[in-house]
């Protein structure tokens, strides 16, 4: 399917759950609202002709200082998905807040997301709601802050921390 | 000078002799580094030359620890038990320019230098360091082991 159709798909059945779509060389993206975004994920995995099997990456973006997006939300997931037997892909987008980083869980559709979200919480300090295991993937537990953030100070120390005992 | 500590030291010179052509070192290899070290211990350039051609892969039959590449904070708590666990006397090399200052990794991840955790006798930059250069780090760690110069 053309990432243009697969986009037609998607706004048919959501509607205005979609708050803007755009395609660039090839890439075709929804924003969509973050109430909406699992019932989106679902419905992509589970529709016959959208067939997205794979959760190919999930990650999200820090816009503090972006040109152009300083007084918008701060942070956007990004799902990446991708049909293994279509050949096709879209990206899904999820506009979060400073003062509420907190998106639904997309473990129970794609058991993968478990780690990247891990990741995501760990690096940008944006929340699971509902995840089955909220820790730091990377980092230690004793780490303050989240280092991915365009305001963790580059020269940041953190305290270093002994052999557990 | 009595004859007593005429005897003394002359049995310490012995025993650093003895010592500084015995090293058993322990490579803490965690990174990139581990490669120039691969190159340096075999054959080419043959470590066993200076009598540290026998990696004990236990910080318990190890004197010398050689800690080549980077060492994250995560990884910190490892190193200064591994450390630990050594028996005395022992010595400690920084490989690389990252455990010598965390190297180009000025971020929020790697520890700036292993001496923040463990006390380290030689200290042998590059990224990674030529064998020559290990080999001649190695020679002034064994004009240190020769003296009885420690730094734990």
């Amino acid at each position: 399917m053309d990432g243009g159709a697969i986009l037609e798909t998607l706004r048919a059945r959501f509607g205005a759950a979609l708050t803007d779509t755009h395609a660039q060389h090839g890439d075709h993206t929804a924003v969509v609202d973050r109430g909406a975004i699992v019932d989106v994920l679902k419905f992509c995995r589970d529709d016959a002709h959208l067939g997205f099997d794979m959760l190919s990456d999930l990650t999200a973006v820090d816009y503090l200082k972006y040109p152009g997006r300083e007084d918008g939300p701060r942070f956007e997931v990004v799902y990446h998905l991708y049909s293994v037997p279509h050949n096709h892909r879209v990206r899904l987008k999820v506009r979060v807040d400073e003062d509420d980083p907190v998106v639904p869980t997309a473990v129970p559709v794609w058991p993968i997301a478990n780690w990247l979200e891990r990741e995501v919480w760990d690096m940008f300090g944006i929340r699971f709601d509902g995840h089955p295991d909220p820790r730091r993937l990377l980092m230690y537990e004793e780490f303050v802050g989240h280092a991915l953030r365009k305001d963790y100070p580059i020269n940041r120390r953190q305290p270093l921390i002994g052999p557990r005992t | 000078m009595g004859v007593g500590s005429f005897f003394t030291s002359k049995l310490d010179e012995a025993i650093g002799w003895a010592r500084k052509y015995s090293i058993f070192q322990y490579p803490f290899v965690t990174a990139c580094c581990g490669m120039e070290y691969m190159a340096t211990a075999c054959s080419h350039y043959d470590v066993d030359r200076f009598g540290a051609g026998l990696p004990r892969f236990s910080p318990r039959q190890a004197d010398v620890l050689f800690v080549v590449g980077t060492i994250s904070h995560k990884m910190a708590p490892v190193l200064k038990r591994i450390y630990d666990q050594m028996t005395e006397p022992k010595w400690v090399v920084a490989f690389g320019v990252c455990t010598c200052t965390g190297g180009f990794y000025d971020n929020y991840a790697t520890v700036q230098g292993i001496d923040t955790i463990i006390p380290v006798d030689v200290y042998i930059p590059g990224c990674p360091p030529r064998p020559e250069s290990v080999l001649d780090g190695l020679m002034k760690l064994q004009d240190k082991i020769a003296v009885g110069a420690q730094r734990y």
